[in-house]
């Protein structure tokens, strides 16, 4: 489970996020959603450990992990733009994660494998990332941020750019691989239809303590 | 322009077909020696550049901080010293037997060649995004570093690498202030065979030897330069910390510490502070009565003739080459890659090209003063063409369209487009082709008659002799010839930065 504890953070001088607490408990899928601009990337950062806090806590499974540098958190992120590694194809992508845990090649292999089927990309593996459609994108940034079973996963607009018929089955898609998964997740999106779709529970981030 | 780039190069070829001259040279040892440390001095110069240069490239490609534009200015003033001069300074600073032979030759190189490293790296995109993304799937800093930066930077590297090596390997001002006998480079050994010992052929043969294994090294190196695919550039951030910087202020304190030490060297004389190099600094007596044989106030004002005939020359022939470039289509790029071998080829080559072309029966112009000038001209007009022909090409088609439909006739169409648009990159390339000029060496050397030389030429030979009080005016002429290449470029770069302004 991931708690948020009266997280206050300042980017550039300005406050971006003031006094804010969310509890997510494991397994729940908990969407925030919020207008561009109102600090949603930057919660998902801090849980990340991408961003140092100004006051506050974050705890994992209970243990405070505000000092803990991100690739020790076992924290998973989504990027809205993927951030695929260009210069390794789809199986080099997927099996980052799990090369940087230590496992064994034939482990790896099956993993990945595993994961790329979940996310309905079966024999993609050989595939340039530079050769995959939107949507098919999508679909590897999640397979390769769920492959080293991380114990929260963040998504940050994970559906965001892609047109209206696509988002909505995708949506659906992600919300069955996450729940076969079990994975805790928080969820950022500007897009409060899209927060309902996806998860057990959706909250404005106006309401936990923003200051945009 | 034919006749000045294509003529020579066809030349330097024919004259090594001489099935004497080239089983001649490559049968002697002395050749392969010399091939030999070209080469290694090169590759070793190149990784030293390239190691040292990346850290404050990373800083420079990642944050902005106070002195970013100082730093990068700094460095680029740097590289487009006068190599004789730098080379000096180099001198002034290497103790006693560190001061000549390859150890020398290398530090020079590192010194000269930190600016292509850091502009290079600093404009490529650098991956923020994607290092974020490792580190929350688990990768650690090192990881991070070794596994998705290293690997997504390492095109912009080895294009960095390729320049530094060619320019290491082409080295000639540095190599003759420097080098001993054990190390010499092809440049400076094309040179002692066409100009002391006169054996032109013997010349040529090794000036094409070194543009194969050029060609060689390029092509190679090419493949590893293929981006792989992170576009537009990085958004710069604040500086973490200040021991981030630590080495932007490493690599300043060395690139800097040359100048510096050339213009210490320049106030000492026979162990002591003298101001004896400043006053000497136009004679050119060794005692009254007994004179030197170089007059450093006739080789300043031959300097500036050069750089003035050399600068109106090349761009005269560079704008007639964008002119004709922006009118023809395919054939215009042969003629663009064409005018960039210059570049590639080496200054002495182009020299040496130009001195077998114009000394033959019927183009005897050797003796003529303006063959230096020619010469500087012709290693120029790249540096005139390339930016000139990049702002022609970023002219929309349409634009000229608009321009006649409001009523402009063609030719006014195109100066009101084209000619608008030219009208900085030429003015800008101008300044470089003085500043070029200006420190100009190579070709300088093999064109040169005596009694007209020019301020490198005199710098170089006062350097090489013995005695304290000719060092030190060496080096005040070269605080000079610095003072007037850095003012240039620094002008150039102000003018330029404020059209971003406006």
């Amino acid at each position: 489970m991931l708690a948020v504890e009266s997280v206050s953070v300042s980017l550039a001088g300005r406050r971006v996020l003031d006094g804010l607490s969310l509890e997510v408990t494991a397994g729940e899928v908990v969407a925030v959603f919020g207008p561009s601009g109102s600090g949603k990337s930057t919660l998902l950062r801090v849980v990340a450990g991408l961003v140092d806090v100004d006051s506050g806590r974050v705890l994992v499974d209970g243990v405070d992990v505000t000092a803990v540098p991100t690739h020790r958190r076992s924290v998973g992120m989504v990027f809205q733009d993927e951030q695929l590694f260009p210069h390794r194809d789809v199986a080099g992508n997927v099996s980052f994660g799990l090369e940087m845990a230590g496992v064994e090649r034939g482990e790896r292999e099956a993993r990945v494998a595993e994961v790329l089927a979940a996310v309905g990309l079966d024999g993609f593996g050989g595939r340039d990332v530079s050769t995959l459609s939107g949507g098919e994108a999508k679909r590897v940034a999640l397979a390769r941020s769920l492959a080293p079973r991380p114990t929260v996963l963040l998504a940050d607009e994970p559906l965001t750019g892609l047109d209206a018929d696509l988002h909505d089955r995708l949506a659906v898609d992600v919300r069955s691989v996450l729940r076969a998964s079990g994975t805790t997740t928080l969820w950022v999106t500007h897009d409060r239809a899209e927060a309902e779709l996806v998860a057990d529970r959706s909250v404005s981030l106006l309401d936990l303590g923003s200051r945009a | 322009m034919v006749a000045l780039v294509v003529v020579p190069a066809v030349n330097l070829v024919i004259s090594t077909l001489d099935a004497g001259a080239l089983s001649g040279a490559l049968g002697d040892e002395r050749v392969w020696e010399v091939v030999w440390f070209s080469l290694w001095q090169a590759v070793v110069s190149t990784a030293v550049t390239v190691v040292i240069g990346v850290w404050p490239a990373m800083v420079v490609a990642r944050h902005r901080f106070r002195g970013r534009a100082v730093f990068i200015g700094g460095l680029t003033a740097v590289f487009v010293l006068p190599t004789v001069v730098l080379a000096a300074g180099v001198q002034v600073v290497l103790p006693g037997e560190w001061a000549r032979g390859a150890s020398a030759v290398i530090v020079a190189h590192v010194v000269f060649n930190l600016a292509v490293v850091v502009r290079t790296v600093a404009v490529a995109p650098v991956p923020v995004g994607l290092e974020d993304a490792a580190r929350t799937l688990g990768a650690s800093r090192m990881q991070v570093a070794l596994r998705v930066t290293l690997p997504l930077v390492a095109p912009a590297l080895w294009s960095a690498a390729a320049v530094v090596f060619l320019f290491s390997f082409t080295s000639f001002g540095v190599v003759r202030v420097l080098g001993d006998l054990s190390s010499s480079t092809i440049e400076v050994e094309v040179w002692r065979r066409a100009i002391r010992l006169g054996d032109v052929s013997g010349a040529a043969v090794l000036s094409v030897l070194q543009v194969v294994v050029l060609a060689a090294v390029l092509v190679v190196t090419s493949r590893m330069q293929r981006s792989r695919g992170l576009r537009g550039r990085s958004m710069l951030s604040p500086v973490p910390g200040a021991w981030s910087l630590a080495p932007v202020v490493a690599v300043a304190a060395l690139a800097s510490t040359p100048l510096v030490a050339l213009v210490w060297g320049s106030f000492r004389s026979d162990g002591g502070f003298s101001l004896a190099g400043w006053r000497a600094f136009g004679s050119d007596e060794i005692r009254p009565g007994l004179r030197l044989g170089l007059d450093p106030l006739a080789a300043l004002s031959a300097s500036l003739m050069s750089a003035v005939v050399a600068t109106v020359l090349a761009v005269v022939l560079g704008g007639l080459a964008v002119a004709v470039i922006s009118v023809t289509g395919r054939s215009g790029a042969w003629l663009d890659a064409g005018l960039a071998l210059p570049l590639g080829v080496s200054a002495v080559t182009v020299g040496l090209g130009l001195l077998i072309t114009f000394d033959s029966g019927v183009f005897d112009w050797r003796a003529s003063w303006w063959m230096v000038p020619l010469g500087h001209a012709v290693v120029a007009v790249p540096f005139v063409v390339r930016p000139a022909v990049a702002a022609v090409r970023s002219v929309p088609g349409d634009l000229r369209a608009a321009a006649a439909t409001l009523g402009a006739s063609p030719v006014r169409a195109w100066w009101v487009t084209v000619g608008a648009a030219l009208r900085r990159p030429l003015a800008a390339g101008a300044g470089l082709a003085a500043a070029v000029s200006l420190g100009e060496f190579g070709a300088t050397s093999l064109l040169s008659r005596s009694g007209s030389e020019t301020l490198p030429v005199v710098i170089e030979r006062m350097l090489a002799r013995t005695g304290g009080s000719f060092r030190a005016q060496g080096h005040a002429l070269a605080v000079v010839l610095a003072a007037a290449t850095m003012l240039i470029v620094v002008l150039i770069d102000r003018w330029r930065d404020d059209r971003v302004g406006h």
